[in-house]
């Protein structure tokens, strides 16, 4: 299980493309990924599901994943996070 | 949620049989005032000046018996023990009946920054009623991943891993006339200690789905009102897995394998997927099949008991006829 603090830098928060993103790098992993917004604990690999998270601008999240590649997968995904999802 | 403020609860979705009908009279910039416990209590004794293990933390519900009690207190200018009420931190004074406390009370309030709220309710009808919905803001609450989807009346969560096929199942299910609850984060409470209920986590995302290679699409703008719901009681899980050789099903639907949930046993089944199996057919049966259940016919135990029967009066019939025995 490898964990990390991620935090939105980007000013619009996490809308359906910044998901896409997410879902689209956590997919190329076998790991569980899973984001965690207060207690609410949801799967990084449905776009649903992190829309719901309602994450805005500034927002702390917890980036898990547990599994063979789970230090690269948190690595390429808290580079999103990190990036602004090429955003700005 | 399991931190409310009183505005949180004037703001709570709730209709008809379930509505608090709350306004709030006086001491607004105390809605910011936390309720810590589910639960209400008549300030009566406290009025009469009994302090003794004072409820303080939960709502103040004063209905038609203590109105006329704080009339009189106030007439008599004997008000000692409604500024020692007020010194206590409690979250709300709420009247039933539409009934308006003495202008001095609702000054007293909004001195101490306690917000008074009133309902048009009777008090025994909205002590049920609130009681009921503080039920369901503090029940205890896990967040799923699936689909919860409404078939032939049973609340059905689909989970399995991305990729699987939860939401072509559901999609084909509402295709075929069933709701949609929520694709994706299933927020699941558990009310009453025996009831899971199943919500959309966010009423903004509610009722879309998202179809590889279609996008993001709005269910209840694709199939009318009529294919979604809000909440549902799940009554079913169903686990799609990708087909696994080495792994055994279950052939005879005897055995009664269950899950639990936040303390609560939901049965379950394993279904596998494979190309040339049509997974919606097969949970709309499951779904049948729970209802039988719920109304006492096992097909899988009946048929069994059928056999046994059958196979008993055979070897009875074979004791009195012999092989060679022509009819």
């Amino acid at each position: 299980m490898t964990c990390r603090e991620v935090t939105i830098l980007n000013r619009a928060g996490i809308h359906a493309r910044p998901a896409a993103l997410i879902v689209q790098t956590a997919n190329k992993f076998v790991s569980k990924i899973f984001l965690e917004k207060e207690s609410t604990k949801i799967n990084a690999k449905s776009i649903m599901g992190i829309i719901t998270l309602g994450a805005a601008y500034k927002t702390q999240l917890t980036l898990s994943a547990d599994g063979e590649d789970e230090t690269d997968a948190v690595a390429a995904i808290a580079k999103l996070f990190d990036t602004r999802f090429e955003e700005e | 949620m399991n931190n409310i403020t009183v505005l949180d609860l004037l703001d709570l979705d709730l209709k008809e049989r379930d509505s608090l009908e709350l306004k709030c009279i006086a001491g607004r910039p105390g809605l910011t005032r936390e309720i810590s416990a589910p639960d209400l209590n008549r300030p009566g004794l406290a009025l009469g000046g009994f302090f003794d293990k004072f409820a303080y933390n939960r709502l103040q519900v004063f209905g038609r018996g203590e109105t006329a009690f704080l009339d009189k207190l106030h007439e008599e200018g004997n008000v000692d023990t409604i500024h020692e009420l007020f010194s206590y931190p409690i979250p709300c004074c709420i009247f039933s009946h539409s009934l308006k406390p003495h202008e001095e009370f609702i000054q007293n309030a909004e001195e101490a920054g306690c917000p008074v709220l009133q309902t048009t309710l009777a008090t025994a009808d909205f002590s049920s009623r609130l009681i009921r919905a503080l039920d369901t803001v503090f029940a205890p609450q896990q967040v799923f991943h699936g689909v919860l989807v409404e078939v032939s009346g049973i609340g059905i969560m689909i989970t399995g891993e991305s990729g699987v096929g939860k939401s072509e199942t559901a999609l084909e299910l509402i295709e075929r006339g069933h709701r949609l609850i929520c694709d994706d984060a299933v927020d699941v409470r558990c009310v009453s200690g025996n009831v899971v209920l199943g919500s959309a986590l966010n009423k903004v995302t509610s009722h879309h789905m998202e179809i590889r290679g279609l996008g993001i699409i709005n269910v209840a703008h694709l199939f009318g009102v009529g294919a979604i719901r809000d909440t549902k009681q799940v009554q079913l899980i169903v686990h799609l897995e990708d087909w696994d050789p080495e792994k055994e099903y279950d052939r005879l639907g005897s055995s009664d394998q269950s899950e639990e949930i936040l303390g609560v046993h939901v049965p379950c089944l394993y279904i596998p997927v494979k190309p040339g199996r049509n997974i919606s057919i097969i949970i709309e049966v499951a779904a049948m099949v729970e209802r039988l259940k719920k109304m006492g016919y096992y097909s899988a135990k009946e048929f069994d008991e059928n056999v046994l029967q059958w196979l008993e009066s055979e070897s009875a019939r074979a004791l009195y006829f012999q092989k060679e025995d022509i009819f």
